[in-house]
């Protein structure tokens, strides 16, 4: 079934969750095992954040092989930004997060 | 990673039937994939081009698998930007499952090369074209910005 939003903000409410998001945002398409490593967190704890992850759509598992491999879904971020930020918006959003980053000199070459 | 790949999943109220109509025809994606429209045969080896409203390709292919309303699979070169046509070919796939009342939409884009430019360019692009696409499926109505296409493009 398709994720409430409720399930999505409440996936995103813990930092634990929140970092596995990073983590696959810089490297996508893990393994449970590669995940865990340099993670203050049992494999036990990891497994049941990405679940709720999971139900939340934020992570889609994709089996290749043996190996189940987990990729940031970036949709329905994406989706609850769309419902809030007008459409004319957008490109003025676009070049301030632009100038934050250039400033703050956390750009990391995308756009 | 020896590979380059992004997953997109939404969720989408409507049928198989009319989300395959909407991906597949010039009609509908014109209407949320930035005035673009799509030359292709739908059977396997058919080539597959993408042109905007101007007539310049954008990217081009070919059917590598095809199952009506269910899969389809498209290998993908990009034409815009010289190196990304240099990084050749990469597989596009989209996967739908009905799932209770709406139809699961995967998309996946890989290319066979470490941090492919024309992957990471992708990434920025579907999730607005899929975005708008929903909107046109549940309300009728694409989001606005991605009716034509984008300035500079």
């Amino acid at each position: 079934m398709s994720a409430d939003v409720d399930n999505i903000f409440r996936a995103l409410a813990a930092p634990e969750r929140r970092l596995l998001l990073d983590r696959l945002h810089a490297d996508n398409g893990q393994t449970l095992g590669q995940l865990c490593e340099h993670m203050d967190m049992t494999r036990q704890a990891v497994t049941k954040h990405l679940k709720v992850l999971e139900d939340a759509t934020l992570v889609v598992p994709i089996w290749r092989g043996r190996e189940k491999l987990h990729y940031l879904n970036p949709m329905p971020i994406h989706e609850i930004a769309e419902r809030w930020i007008g459409k004319y918006e957008r490109g003025r959003l676009r070049v301030l997060a632009e100038l934050k980053a250039k400033l703050e000199g956390e750009t990391d070459g995308s756009i | 990673m020896v590979q380059s790949e992004f997953v997109y999943v939404t969720y989408i109220r409507t049928t198989p039937e009319k989300l395959w109509q909407a991906l597949t025809e010039p009609e509908f994606t014109r209407q949320f994939w930035m005035g673009t429209s799509q030359e292709c045969a739908w059977k396997p080896g058919a080539s597959w081009k993408l042109s905007f409203s101007d007539g310049r390709l954008a990217d081009s292919g070919e059917v590598v698998e095809v199952e009506p309303q269910r899969k389809l699979v498209l290998k993908w070169q990009n034409h815009l930007f010289p190196e990304m046509t240099a990084e050749g070919y990469s597989h596009m796939t989209y996967e739908l499952e009905p799932a209770g009342e709406t139809v699961k939409l995967t998309v996946t884009h890989v290319m066979e090369k470490s941090e492919s430019k024309f992957i990471k360019a992708m990434s920025g692009g579907w999730p607005i074209i899929l975005s708008s696409l929903k909107s046109l499926l549940e309300t009728g109505e694409s989001i606005e910005s991605t009716r034509r296409s984008p300035k500079g493009m």
